[in-house]
């Protein structure tokens, strides 16, 4: 009697097991198609693209990747250039002040230092879309169209980040090592930069992951305030490549180009998909 | 008495560099923040916009803006838009991300391979959304993979066109919403379902309750709060959508303005210099976005006080 009843309750886990992977391995095909396509595309003439779909690679990719990047209306290389100017600068500014935004809050007691907090804290949520308007109008009159200063300099004060940051110092920064460092002599600025930001590596690592790719996939923003062609970032080339007459257009450019856009982020995400995924669920444990 | 007051002075000293150190953000979100906010609101008074090659304004009208906006109905149809889309994606999303939240967070039923599923599903996250829109137009377009594999199978004779049908081009939108955002749902809803203290589950298998009793009787009130945050953060996300129907539509918002989100709306304002309804706009979406605010942070603050 009691071995069925234990039989079937295996066969009950064997069936929900199977059921689950069923459902996981159907994600994972939905996630990966337009990847997939993606990837065997990007390797496949134009002529052979048009003429039907193969579910195996071709051996066009380098020729594609070349004619990409001589296409004089679709500065590329450029493109990524600046994009990876944009989003390494917004990556270090972030990080660094957003450290030091959070140590200010959490190291120091002050007077007003609780409306601060609350005031940070309110504010994260809110899109930077709705104040677009002034900061366009704002930028055009300091002179900084067609420039990344507007673009990069604003990371700086970064309510999510400083959140994280503030989260991490709680569980792994004990104020005793602030004493200790007082008392060993060190400045506070000077603690901060060789004491503090090594401790606070592993957040760091992790944010700029996060602020590295939020900058590297902005659209709305530069696409507001480069004109010049030589200053466009990628997602701004995407949209003109989008806007151009596509029945003219060379489709083994077009799905390099994405490939080219998208790539360099996957191979990052998955050296360091499990720091990343770990990320996401430490900001939502609430403190 | 020498010694404490020593002590206290050098307590005042460190206070100074709570103060400095957060001059840089304030500094910066002063500047790029504040000071575009206000200007932002004062032009939302003004009549100011481009006639052709003459410009209008900027006059005082008061909140002519405002009315206008509402009066065309363009407000209320791209607000509808907006939510349809988000909605399209979010229910889907909400549903996946909370049955896989339970499995991966089930320690009688261990998956192999868990990390990778979720690597996988994560992914879409982090992928460019312009890049994944591009991606989809040219998957999903007259000549593209997905009309030659449905031709290819005889289930069509022409091929469908996508985005002339409203129903198809929100399923897109839709869809592309989902993919990038049930992963992070998943990982953030499995995060607070491991926050739940396991003798509560415990007690409940020991009482004879099957997995949905579980579910619904324990899980679902505990994990009210962060199911309220991933709701609220979604929406004013949602209220954001831009990237993707933009790419996917080039702008337009095909077919017939059916996909064209706020965001949108207000990027063309912006780029035809009519600064007086761009105004108007923002302010309307950045007080709807300010409440929203506000109500994620009651939420994530004071979690305690359900």
């Amino acid at each position: 009697m009691a071995k069925k009843k234990e039989r079937s309750l295996s066969q009950h886990m064997a069936a929900k097991k199977t059921v689950r992977y069923i459902v996981l391995i159907l994600l994972t095909i939905i996630c990966l198609f337009s990847f997939y396509i993606l990837i065997i595309n990007s390797t496949r003439a134009h002529a052979d693209i048009t003429k039907g779909f193969s579910a195996l690679p071709g051996t066009w990719f380098l020729d594609n990747m070349r004619n990409l990047l001589k296409n004089g209306n679709l500065p590329v290389l450029r493109g990524m250039i600046n994009s990876l100017i944009i989003s390494a600068g917004t990556c270090i500014l972030s990080t660094y002040f957003s450290a030091l935004t959070a140590y200010a809050i959490h190291a120091y007691d002050f007077k007003g230092k609780k409306v601060i907090f609350t005031f940070i804290l309110a504010i994260m949520t809110i899109p930077t879309q709705v104040t677009a308007l002034g900061f366009v109008k704002f930028m055009n009159q300091l002179g900084l169209i067609n420039n990344f200063i507007p673009l990069i300099v604003p990371s700086i004060a970064a309510p999510t980040v400083f959140f994280f940051m503030k989260q991490y110092m709680e569980s792994s920064l004990p104020l005793e090592i602030v004493e200790a460092a007082r008392i060993d002599g060190a400045a506070e600025f000077r603690t901060f930069n060789s004491i503090i930001i090594p401790i606070m590596k592993p957040a760091i690592a992790v944010q700029a992951i996060f602020t590295f790719v939020t900058a590297w996939n902005n659209y709305f923003t530069p696409n507001l305030l480069l004109s010049k062609t030589q200053m466009k970032t990628l997602p701004i080339l995407i949209a003109q490549l989008r806007s151009a007459d596509y029945l003219k257009f060379d489709y083994g450019q077009v799905y390099m180009m994405i490939f080219l856009s998208i790539i360099p982020v996957v191979i990052v995400y998955i050296l360091l998909s499990k720091n990343i995924i770990q990320g996401v669920a430490v900001g939502a444990v609430k403190g | 008495m020498a010694a404490t007051r020593s002590k206290k002075s050098k307590v005042v000293s460190y206070t100074k560099w709570g103060y400095i150190f957060l001059i840089p953000f304030f500094l910066v979100y002063f500047a790029f923040q504040i000071i575009p906010l206000v200007s932002t609101i004062y032009n939302s008074f003004f009549e100011n916009y481009l006639s052709g090659l003459n410009q209008i304004g900027p006059n005082f009208v008061g909140l002519d803006n405002y009315v206008e906006l509402i009066k065309t109905g363009d407000l209320l149809k791209y607000t509808g838009n907006t939510l349809i889309m988000w909605i399209a994606g979010f229910i889907p999303q909400i549903l996946i991300s909370l049955l896989l939240a339970v499995w991966f967070a089930d320690t009688g039923c261990k998956l192999k391979g868990e990390g990778f599923f979720k690597t996988v599903i994560y992914m879409p996250n982090l992928i460019m959304a312009s890049a994944m829109a591009m991606l989809f137009f040219t998957v999903f377009s007259n000549i593209g993979p997905v009309n030659q594999m449905l031709k290819g199978m005889g289930i069509i004779d022409n091929p469908y066109v996508f985005l002339d049908h409203t129903k198809s081009a929100i399923a897109l939108v839709g869809t592309m919403n989902f993919l990038m955002w049930f992963g992070n749902t998943t990982i953030l809803l499995m995060a607070g379902i491991m926050g739940i203290d396991t003798s509560l589950f415990e007690a409940a298998q020991v009482d004879g309750a099957n997995g949905s009793q579980t579910f619904f009787s324990i899980t679902m009130p505990l994990l009210k709060p962060i199911f309220v945050y991933v709701l609220l953060t979604s929406l004013v996300g949602g209220i954001q959508m831009f990237d993707i129907p933009q790419i996917l539509t080039s702008g337009e918002g095909t077919p017939n303005r059916t996909t064209m989100t706020l965001i949108m709306y207000l990027n063309k304002h912006l780029f035809s210099k009519n600064y007086g309804m761009a105004g108007a706009l923002s302010v309307m979406l950045f007080i709807v976005t300010a409440i929203l605010s506000l109500i994620v942070y009651r939420v994530t603050v004071q979690p305690d006080e359900y």
